[in-house]
């Protein structure tokens, strides 16, 4: 392992029935994720790449294989020490979002605080200051309902880093997505980059990998290529717009 | 027509012009129709003057361009590796790139998926810049509407690429 990574597995495993049926989806993966690092994991549907990231968060458990955040051994935990790593060092970001219609914008962002055990005041204050950060202050008393896809993916993001997780691992973020409102959504990313969040995301949305710091292509269960694109800028956009030599 | 797609054509063996005409058809599909049939060995006979390929008649048969065997010079082969590696920006357009995997597949002379990543990482590259010089716009910007049509017109270059990936993958393993 990697002394600096804050996330990392090492022969990562996950089969589904057994025999002739048996299904590799996840087979023999190994990653180290650095902190403050973005990482993007692009595949085609059913290359592996949701079930390697449920492995990666503790909601699921390998078949083989080590994993391990921030030096815990994530794939030997107890289900109590799982359910607390979940609410506490991971923070979830789904294609479907996955809000709690019942509840405002405000208090689906505050909910992972509560649940943690933290004073309802301080929750409060933490989720106001996220939306206020996510640009959706003025939407913080509005139902989800009453939110369009891409508010709503904020919304959720917003509750992904409620309790300041050592890692966020997002899963199609922008897969239900509009231009426009995938265009927010990476901004927002591009932003807890900056602060210094560490991301891992899966996607097959070029958009997103093309703007992570680490792209890793995944098929049929191991990853089959990686490219660093940092500091990719070569200013010739122009050629690609048609304005080649109108200077 | 592109000099290079011919002698690209040529690389897997010696031919007939009409032998490289139905490898564009078969290539092209219905793209292919409106070609000339004559441009293939207009093509041919201005390679063959600039040292690129070298005719043989064949013997005991009157002298027509669709008798002669074409063959590659090395200064040809020279020329078709160049054209191989070569990351075209902007571009290459939709119908060399495609003629380029399928010349290079089939003269084994370099393999298509590499070709194809070399190109992904580029559009990659650009994709990147694109979005990053969007992402700075603020909403509404007219500049913002432009940089979001070059984002879409790169997506859908990397969406094809995952195709002829798709594709050659398939044709590599052999089913």
């Amino acid at each position: 392992m990697t002394e600096d990574a804050l996330l990392s597995c090492r022969d990562l495993r996950k089969t589904y029935g057994k025999d002739a049926g048996l299904v590799r989806a996840v087979d023999g993966v190994d990653l180290d994720v650095a902190a403050g690092e973005t990482v993007a994991i692009m595949g085609p549907s059913g290359c592996g790449k949701s079930t390697l990231l449920h492995l990666l968060g503790g909601l699921d458990r390998p078949s083989g294989g080590e994993v391990r955040l921030a030096s815990r051994r994530v794939d030997q935990m107890s289900e109590r020490a799982l359910a607390r790593l979940r609410q506490d060092a991971v923070g979830f970001v789904f294609q479907a979002f996955h809000l709690m219609d019942e509840l405002t914008a405000v208090e689906n962002v505050e909910l992972p605080a509560l649940l943690a055990g933290r004073p309802a005041r301080a929750a409060r204050r933490r989720a106001t200051e996220l939306m206020e950060r996510v640009g959706l202050a003025e939407r913080a008393g509005f139902l989800p309902t009453a939110l369009s896809g891409g508010q709503r993916q904020r919304v959720a993001i917003a509750r992904a880093v409620a309790n300041e997780p050592a890692v966020v691992l997002a899963d199609e973020p922008t897969g239900n997505l509009d231009s426009a409102a995938t265009l927010e959504v990476l901004r927002l990313f591009e932003s807890l980059h900056a602060a210094g969040q560490t991301l891992v995301i899966v996607t097959h949305d070029s958009r997103i990998a093309a703007t992570a710091d680490r792209m890793i292509s995944m098929r049929d269960g191991t990853f089959i290529d990686e490219t660093r694109l940092t500091g990719g800028t070569r200013g010739d956009l122009g050629a690609l717009a048609g304005l080649e030599g109108w200077s | 027509m592109q000099q290079e797609v011919v002698l690209a054509l040529l690389a897997k063996e010696p031919s007939h012009g009409y032998q490289l005409r139905a490898r564009l058809r078969q290539a092209l599909g219905p793209l292919g129709e409106g070609m000339n049939a004559g441009q293939v060995y207009v093509t041919l006979t201005r390679l063959e003057k600039a040292g690129l390929v070298v005719a043989e008649q064949a013997a005991g048969l009157p002298d027509r361009p669709d008798r002669k065997v074409y063959e590659l010079t090395p200064a040809g082969q020279q020329r078709v590796a160049g054209w191989l590696a070569e990351v075209s920006w902007p571009g290459p357009a939709p119908a060399e790139f495609h003629l380029k995997l399928v010349a290079a597949a089939a003269a084994r002379l370099a393999d298509p998926l590499t070709i194809v990543d070399v190109q992904r990482r580029e559009l990659l590259l650009r994709l990147r810049d694109a979005q990053r010089a969007a992402m700075a716009e603020p909403d509404g910007s007219e500049a913002g509407l432009l940089l979001e049509g070059l984002v879409l017109r790169l997506q859908a270059d990397l969406r094809w690429l995952e195709a002829c990936e798709r594709h050659w993958t398939s044709r590599r393993d052999g089913s």
